[in-house]
């Protein structure tokens, strides 16, 4: 995609919007539509929409494949962990009331936000992860043969 | 225009020309659920079903071939005739539902209340579906995730993702 100036352009200047709406979805999950999953996989599309254009060698230089595996299982663990550490402190398994005993709203406030941080690192992880995967499969395609 | 694009998806030999039908109709499903006041799935469907998956099909089309297979329509008779039959029986179904919006459908009686009376108490957060999906149904969430990470990886070993992308310490 050498010839493609206005692609690239566009691209260079919609990333950063892409990945900063990303983390507004994440975090502001608990007050608008949106959460975890849906953060994750806009912010996978940022990455992957930068691949598409710059190509692949590019983006694996931001992101090494082996950082967006471990992010695959970061985000289950990052879950876990929220679900074990109730268990220590005297509450259920995943009951976010734990993480601030004095005022379990609070609490519940954390757990989610914790919890949705680990199901969208896990999904943007996958969503990377199995790009990654199809594109550097893939031969070297032309624009002509479209 | 759903019917139309999902006939465009058959209709096309070109599957270029199919992968994009494919992603107006999911473009046009999250609209609907707009309409249907589901914000958080339509967002879901715009996000995965138009953006990523459309991507994911184009690069297995890149891997494999361009255009359809022919085919001889007497060949698709039977496959045709259990379609009909399945969405016969389905929508002989949707015919004791309660009629949409109706205030006395099993949705809007029985637990449904139940969250949206105690979120604002016990969580005290605006989204009531993050409230259910975090919260009261975290369990369920944390198998989601498990499942969604078994899947990526089954993919990996599946397509190779794996080879080759260690860091190389002997290599530097």
């Amino acid at each position: 995609m050498k010839h493609h100036l206005v692609l690239k352009v566009v691209t260079k200047i919609m990333v950063g919007f892409i990945i900063l709406f990303a983390l507004y979805v994440q975090f502001h999950g608990d007050y608008s539509p949106g959460g975890g999953f849906q953060a994750g996989v806009i912010f996978a599309a940022g990455f992957i929409l930068y691949g598409l254009v710059m190509g692949l060698e590019n983006v694996q230089r931001v992101l090494p494949p082996w950082i967006a595996h471990k992010l695959m299982a970061l985000g289950v663990v990052i879950y876990t962990l929220v679900g074990i550490y109730s268990f220590f402190v005297g509450f259920n398994f995943l009951d976010y009331g734990a993480l601030t005993p004095s005022h379990p709203e609070h609490g519940q406030h954390y757990g989610i936000l914790l919890v949705e941080l680990g199901v969208g690192i896990t999904v943007a992880g996958v969503v990377i992860s199995v790009y990654y995967a199809f594109a550097s499969r893939s031969i070297k395609s032309q624009d002509e043969e479209w | 225009m759903l019917v139309v694009s999902a006939i465009g998806v058959l209709w096309v030999k070109h599957l270029f020309g199919a992968a994009m039908f494919s992603g107006i109709f999911s473009f046009l499903s999250a609209l609907l659920f707009v309409m249907l006041d589901a914000v958080d799935v339509a967002f879901t469907e715009a996000a995965v079903g138009a953006g990523v998956s459309t991507i994911l099909v184009l690069a297995t089309i890149i891997l494999t071939k361009r255009r359809a297979k022919e085919w001889k329509a007497s060949e698709n008779l039977r496959p045709l005739a259990l379609v009909i039959l399945t969405g016969g029986i389905l929508i002989y179904g949707s015919l004791d539902m309660p009629e949409f919006g109706s205030s006395t459908a099993p949705a809007q009686t029985h637990v449904g209340l139940t969250y949206l009376e105690s979120t604002p108490k016990q969580i005290g957060i605006p989204n009531v579906v993050t409230a259910v999906l975090a919260s009261y149904r975290g369990f369920d969430t944390l198998g989601e995730t498990a499942v969604v990470f078994t899947a990526g990886v089954g993919v990996l070993v599946l397509l190779g993702g794996f080879i080759g992308t260690r860091r190389r310490k002997d290599q530097g």
